[in-house]
């Protein structure tokens, strides 16, 4: 019995080791969790040739799905790329470590100033974050399936536009897409507005064709849906693959959102995360991630860079944010605000 | 000799304690605490709440829908196979399991470009001068992908209880005057009993708790109770609202049990 | 009458097989487009075949799959086969409490399989990783192969291993060379159900995965959002056709065997 229960478990704990070591290779390496896409893999594959650190690269579709994988601390992780609010929830929760400047000059150097002090609002002082890309939330429309231009979020309830219209599938957007329409702040978390929101969304969804994140590119480029609510970003590649499509800020007012990077707190390669980070910073690489994933870069080296004049001053790509007085960032809830969107979001999708 | 031949239990004892039997208590301990570690039925009644009913009751209907659909269109098929046993049934049989090695996700997208509004069967339709359908994003479109995902759990169970029935039985019936229903009814129904059975768990289990494919084929308009535990976990980090929705989900799963088990004891 | 019967028979069966084939067909067809969305036709290409072979990620991802595959088939067959073995010489009821633990994975949602493993490896502090996948796999994969080597073992006709013993063959020898042999068919079904059900898994692994590590069904699921690489649908069709052949070939050399017997 002994034996039979001995040599079995030496031979799961070699088959663990080796399976365990096939990957686990401490030396020289950076772990990298970023949103799907939001890379140029050459620069990953230029970081390694340059650095010689390899890169362990892995994707996550919203901060939400992000947020328990790091808290929990079974999968590892160095960088991260969240979003404004998700960065300031994780500052509370203590997941992130304090950034040392010096030892980031590219970062320092090349990101412009107005994205520093917008992100003063998700972390005071910017001692955790630094910022990769921006952007808005808009309307991305087909103009040969729309009677009129569309310039605003209340037109998300048409009803001529039944079964033409993609949704945002995560909770932060969809409420602010409904907030919006009266007027509320999208970090609201006074109860009669959240429930008119609620209420609104309810009555939306026999129009709505289908609750997608990314897949809003391909359905809009497709032809699949006449309206669909996209990030500024996607907005220029669709644009380039369909040129009946048009992107616009309403008229009611958005979420301007940042996304930065970060080094957690327990993470077991932190001076390789501080290379990663500051070579993305590099104008030169920053120009390379911009002209791929097309998102807006808050480096303005890199911007300078940008030898297609249009492009340079393209209002999706580089608005000028001075013109909208109604623009807001997301802050974190709290854990009951969290708790109570979800609840309100999860009755908007059973409906 | 024979309590040598209990010594080789302790591996597989061991493994199922610890892989099976642990985690589930797990689950159990976390369905009924809350996050300070204080009992609570709170997170299993959740399930009152109206966004968890709706989702729960929406999936056992769709479920129990794709049940009966791929039981009817399996049975025959299954005795279809059954009757020709001698050639090479089993290659038949390896047809059906031939889709799983195309990846299940893959499978399902691919339901999404022939059903989408500018879909292939949209497109053929539009060639033909007909009007377009509606079909993705609809509960329809939810059944069909359990249906297609799910046959081949039907079929083979039935196809392997069918083949087993020896045809002299059948024949025998046939002398004592049992017409082609009557020896279908008395005879070869009950006798398949075992396989409808499992073929009826095989499917209705999967299809209870799935979140893939109301994702895929639902454009995440039909919450399913798969998704909501899903994004409890994944989303909104509630461990124990997740587990707690999880043990409401055994509990059903167990009463498709005790139920198909009573049904099984009346035909015998 | 019978004829018109066969004939339905047949239509039925050909529908059944349009409807299960349908979408296999359309992902062969997608992984031949020259363009990159689904939604449209750009000509057709042989350009993903080419480009898959440079893909590392996703010939990664495969090499992760196959592996978990054959491992957790691999050792599931083995544990399997030693429980039945084991559940032969077994009392009635203990016998019962075992069957009714290895249902467990069988019955229960793979959801909550997946979450209660997850759960178990954190508590044990385990690094999420190929480990756990195989872990995990190995776990979900033990019932198929109990589940198909449990009857046959039952069929064994125990006297004939008595018998071996009598002529002085030692239980080891006797075990591999009466015993196992006959269980060998059951063995090996259960071990290619195991290695199906492991490649197709995605919802367990989804939940004991770690970071950069991925089965293609979960290099599929992330791919989902930002629309599946054409290189995915030429790596599934290769590995579709690759089974499809092997499936023929194995299938039509018995069947050539016992036609040549009949007509002898």
């Amino acid at each position: 019995m002994k034996k039979i229960l001995s040599a079995f478990l030496i031979s799961t704990a070699i088959l663990f080791t080796t399976g365990c070591g096939a990957e686990e290779d401490d030396a020289n390496v950076v772990i990298v969790y970023n949103w799907g896409e939001y890379i140029d893999p050459e620069m990953l594959e230029q970081f390694e040739e340059e650095t010689g650190i390899r890169v362990i690269y892995d994707e996550f579709e919203t901060n939400e799905t992000m947020y328990p994988k790091v808290e929990i601390g079974a999968a590892e992780y160095d960088v991260v790329c969240p979003s404004d609010y998700m960065i300031s929830k994780m500052i509370q929760n203590d997941l992130l470590m304090e950034l040392d400047f010096e030892r980031l000059p590219n970062a320092k150097q090349n990101i412009g100033t107005q994205y520093w002090q917008q992100s003063e609002g998700f972390d005071p002082g910017n001692r955790y974050s630094v910022p990769y890309c921006w952007g808005t939330v808009g309307i991305l429309y087909n103009k040969t399936m729309v009677d009129e231009p569309i310039t605003s979020w209340a037109q998300l309830w048409d009803e001529k536009y039944r079964d033409e219209i993609l949704m945002q599938d995560s909770v932060r957007d969809a409420f602010m897409v409904a907030e919006k329409i009266y007027g509320y702040s999208m970090n609201t978390l006074d109860e009669k507005e959240l429930s008119a929101a609620k209420d609104a969304l309810i009555a939306q969804k026999p129009l709505v064709q289908a609750y997608v994140i990314d897949q809003v590119r391909d359905k809009m480029i497709g032809g699949e849906a006449a309206i669909g609510v996209i990030y500024s970003g996607e907005a220029i590649y669709t644009k380039y693959e369909n040129s009946d499509l048009e992107y616009v800020i309403p008229e009611e007012g958005t979420n301007v959102w940042i996304d930065s990077w970060v080094i957690l707190k327990n993470a077991p390669h932190k001076e390789n995360a501080e290379k990663f980070i500051d070579f993305m910073c590099r104008s030169d690489v920053a120009l390379k991630n911009f002209e791929y994933i097309t998102y807006s870069t808050p480096n303005e080296a890199a911007k300078a860079l940008i030898e297609d004049e249009e492009i340079r001053n393209s209002p999706i790509a580089f608005p000028d944010l001075t013109q909208y007085d109604n623009l807001e960032t997301y802050i974190y809830l709290g854990e009951e605000g969290d708790t109570l969107y979800n609840e309100l979001w999860k009755e908007v999708k059973s409906y | 000799m024979k309590s040598k031949k209990h010594l080789l239990a302790a591996p597989y004892a061991a493994w199922a304690v610890i892989f099976i039997v642990v985690p589930l208590c797990m689950i159990l301990y976390y369905g009924i605490t809350d996050k300070q570690g204080a009992f609570t039925a709170e997170n299993i009644l959740a399930i009152a709440s109206p966004g968890h009913a709706r989702a729960l009751w929406r999936s056992v209907l769709l479920s129990f829908v794709s049940t009966v659909i791929c039981f009817l269109l399996a049975y025959p098929l299954a005795m279809i196979l059954a009757a020709k046993k001698e050639n090479n049934g089993s290659f038949i049989i390896l047809i059906f399991i031939l889709p799983m090695w195309m990846n299940f996700l893959l499978r399902t997208l691919a339901w999404q470009t022939l059903l989408e509004k500018t879909g292939v069967i949209n497109s053929v339709l539009a060639f033909l001068g007909l009007p377009a359908m509606h079909m993705i994003n609809t509960s329809s479109a939810i059944v069909l992908g359990m249906v297609y995902n799910f046959l081949p759990f039907m079929v083979l169970p039935l196809y392997n209880a069918l083949s087993k029935i020896d045809d002299n039985v059948i024949h025998a019936a046939k002398d004592l005057g049992a017409n082609k229903i009557q020896s279908f009814l008395h005879i070869i129904l009950p006798l398949s009993v075992p396989g409808i059975i499992s073929g009826v768990t095989m499917v209705f289990v999967p299809a209870l708790t799935t979140f893939v494919i109301s994702t895929l084929l639902g454009g995440s308009k039909v919450l399913l109770i798969g998704n909501v535990i899903e994004q409890e976990f994944t989303q909104a980090s509630n461990w124990h609202l997740g587990s707690g929705l999880s043990i409401v989900l055994m509990i059903f799963i167990l009463l498709n049990m005790v139920v198909t088990a009573l049904f099984e004891k009346e035909e015998t | 009458m019978p004829k018109t019967a066969d004939f339905t028979k047949k239509i039925y069966v050909a529908l059944i097989f349009i409807f299960l084939y349908a979408p296999i067909a359309t992902l062969i067809v997608l992984s031949f487009n020259a363009s990159k969305t689904r939604a449209k036709w750009g000509g057709f290409t042989m350009q993903w075949y080419v480009s898959l072979m440079q893909d590392e990620t996703i010939l990664d991802a495969l090499g992760t799959t196959l592996l978990i595959a054959l491992l957790s088939a691999f050792i599931a067959a083995i544990i399997g086969t030693v429980a039945c073995i084991a559940m032969s010489g077994m009392k009635k009821k203990t016998r019962a409490v075992f069957m009714g633990v290895t249902n467990i994975p069988m019955l229960n949602a793979d959801i909550v399989t997946g979450i209660s493993l997850m759960l178990l490896f954190i508590s044990l502090g385990l690094r999420f990783g190929f480990g756990t996948i195989l872990l995990s796999h190995i776990t979900f994969n033990i019932p198929y192969v109990i589940l198909s080597v449990y009857p046959r073992m039952k069929q064994l006709n125990p006297s004939v291993y008595e018998a071996a013993l009598d002529l002085g063959a030692s239980p080891l020898t006797a075990f591999f060379r009466v015993t196992l042999p006959d269980l060998m068919p059951g063995i090996l079904s259960g071990f290619l159900m195991a290695f199906t059900m492991s490649l197709d898994d995605f919802i367990i692994t989804h939940f004991t995965k770690g970071s950069g590590i991925n089965t293609l069904s979960t290099k599929i699921y992330t791919e989902l959002r930002k629309g599946i690489k054409p290189e995915m649908y030429a790596l599934s069709t290769i590995i579709f056709v690759t089974v499809l052949v092997l499936l023929i070939l194995v299938n039509i050399t018995p069947d050539k065997a016992s036609k040549e017997k009949k007509n002898l």
